[in-house]
């Protein structure tokens, strides 16, 4: 039993903002990246089921926040990143990935223009340090362009789930209703300044919202009563509305969602092609950016019908033993991949996986099923696009 | 966190419960706790020789799968079937309805079950869960 067990903390890990809260919540903490964050609450299953049919409450408090400002900011990530970033309007947010000069992905980014002379960068907390120094270094190169890391100074909360937009609405005087998936206002959530953008990481609908740490506990409380939530018509308690849910259900889903997760589909051994995210890659923008000549030449090979050498691809056991990060995908009696991502899923009852196989082993009419090696013993599993679960 | 103290304990958080020859096996509620939401159980077989210390089945949960191991030699006489449509009961009732296997061992020359070495009591596992902590 308990493998994990054995697993050391081997520095003192980071609080957010909103320890106290998690504390009396009750949560299992767990070190993720340097930081002490909650792995769930009670069940991680109920997390993720309530996310799917009301809404959850998530700290993301560890991810880190990086500001490019001043006239040249736009030119400046245009060159450091592989997305079109000047081009956005004020309030627009993209996904957008930081890339070395070979191709291989340094991070996965959502970058929003807060304003004509002001991007907030959005960065997984294990890379923040890169991304750091990246763009430091990258945006060095672009007149008028200042790096910031806000990370210490910000705190995230997403509320996530159908119920989100209404539970949110009661307590921001921001009309929400305009603010469409992917942009983000500056507003108020309960009195307190806030950046609140329309995006997630779990297939629902939902929104994130970046204030001063100080004032997040507030912002919590007031989405998620202490006492529970409050029926507005009687006074009395009203029906769980939004409940807090932590990093095990955001991992389940947005594996479901078939969104990638830095580190398991994402590496720096791995192009944004291999990935299935080429969209990402803007070589129609003007000028050099930093990764260009290599990505250019995968596009092209691509073109020509020779493309990656592996892509990503979602899988559905037929056993209930879970496919897992790592574990070998096999074709009759070939090793053709590794599973990058496994977990039970909580909305289809039975174990999903994502995958990179080999392009000659999904190419013409082979559409699977493959196996994958479970500890030793081949478990059938078939092949589905991606992602597994889309809302409705 | 629950530790019965009419139980027997093993190191790798297996409880045991022997009545008569047969032994319940399960896992503890620090086991279930740490593990997060139990998906499946893949147990051994009726009538599988299972050996003390060695794995006979699997834990599936969100995060991690966990070996099972066997905290006795012996023949396994029942699996708990109810784990396969329901195995939620591992985190609801690890000491009660979430029980997961049961062995007979054998009895010794003198006619007595002799307790399997190396278990320990509830007051030796709750030190260990604490020292683990």
């Amino acid at each position: 039993m308990l493998n994990a067990y054995h697993a050391r903390v081997t520095s003192q890990p980071k609080h957010t903002p909103l320890r106290s809260v998690h504390e009396r919540l009750g949560a299992t903490m767990t070190d993720f990246a340097g930081w002490l964050m909650p792995l769930r609450y009670g069940s991680e299953t109920a997390e993720h089921l309530a996310v799917r049919s009301a809404a959850g409450l998530f700290d993301l408090s560890h991810m880190g926040e990086i500001t490019v400002t001043g006239p040249g900011a736009g030119p400046a990530l245009d060159y450091a990143l592989t997305g079109w970033l000047s081009r956005l309007s004020v309030g627009q947010a993209r996904y957008t990935m930081l890339c070395a000069p070979d191709g291989g992905i340094l991070d996965d980014l959502v970058v929003y223009r807060q304003a004509d002379d002001r991007f907030l960068v959005v960065a997984n907390a294990s890379n923040t340090t890169v991304v750091l120094a990246e763009l430091g270094e990258r945006c060095a190169t672009v007149a008028g362009a200042t790096v910031t890391d806000q990370t210490d100074r910000t705190a995230l909360i997403a509320i996530q789930g159908p119920n989100a937009s209404r539970v949110l609405a009661d307590h921001t005087a921001a009309a929400l209703g305009s603010v469409k998936y992917y942009t983000g206002v500056h507003g108020d959530v309960a009195g307190s300044p806030a950046w609140i953008a329309r995006t997630g990481y779990t297939g629902e609908d939902g929104f994130e919202v970046f204030c001063a740490p100080e004032d997040a506990g507030h912002v919590w409380e007031a989405l998620m009563p202490a006492g529970g939530p409050v029926d507005a018509s009687t006074g009395g308690p009203a029906g769980p509305a939004v409940v807090p849910a932590g990093l095990a259900a955001r991992d389940t889903l947005r594996l479901e969602a078939g969104m990638p997760l830095y580190g398991n589909e994402l590496g720096p051994d791995v192009t944004p092609f291999e990935a299935g995210l080429g969209k990402v890659v803007r070589l129609d923008k003007p000028g050099d950016f930093v990764g260009r000549a290599a990505l250019a030449k995968l596009a092209a090979d691509a073109a020509s019908g020779d493309g990656p050498g592996r892509t990503l691809v979602g899988l559905v056991a037929r056993s209930r033993r879970v496919p897992r990060h790592g574990y070998p995908v096999t074709s009759g009696d070939t090793e053709v991949g590794t599973v990058t991502s496994g977990a039970p899923s909580p909305t289809l009852g039975t174990p999903i996986a994502m995958a990179y196989v080999a392009g000659s082993a999904i190419a013409g009419e082979s559409t699977g099923p493959f196996g994958v090696d479970i500890r030793g013993r081949i478990e059938t599993a078939d092949l589905v696009p991606l992602p597994f679960y889309r809302k409705e | 966190m629950s530790v019965p103290a009419e139980l027997h304990y093993t190191e790798e958080h297996e409880w045991v419960s022997i009545s008569g020859e047969v032994a319940t096996i399960g896992i503890t509620d620090y086991a279930a706790s740490a593990l997060g939401d139990v998906v499946y159980v893949n147990l051994p077989a009726v009538d599988a020789a299972v050996t003390a210390g060695e794995p006979c089945g699997e834990v599936e949960s969100t995060k991690s799968v966990s070996d099972l191991f066997s905290p006795v030699d012996g023949e396994v006489t029942e699996v708990n079937e109810e784990l396969d449509d329901d195995p939620g009961l591992v985190n609801a009732e690890p000491y009660g309805a979430g029980w997961m296997f049961r062995v007979r061992i054998p009895a010794g020359p003198d006619g007595e079950t002799a307790l399997p070495p190396g278990l320990l009591s509830a007051t030796e596992y709750e030190e260990l869960t604490k020292s683990a902590g």
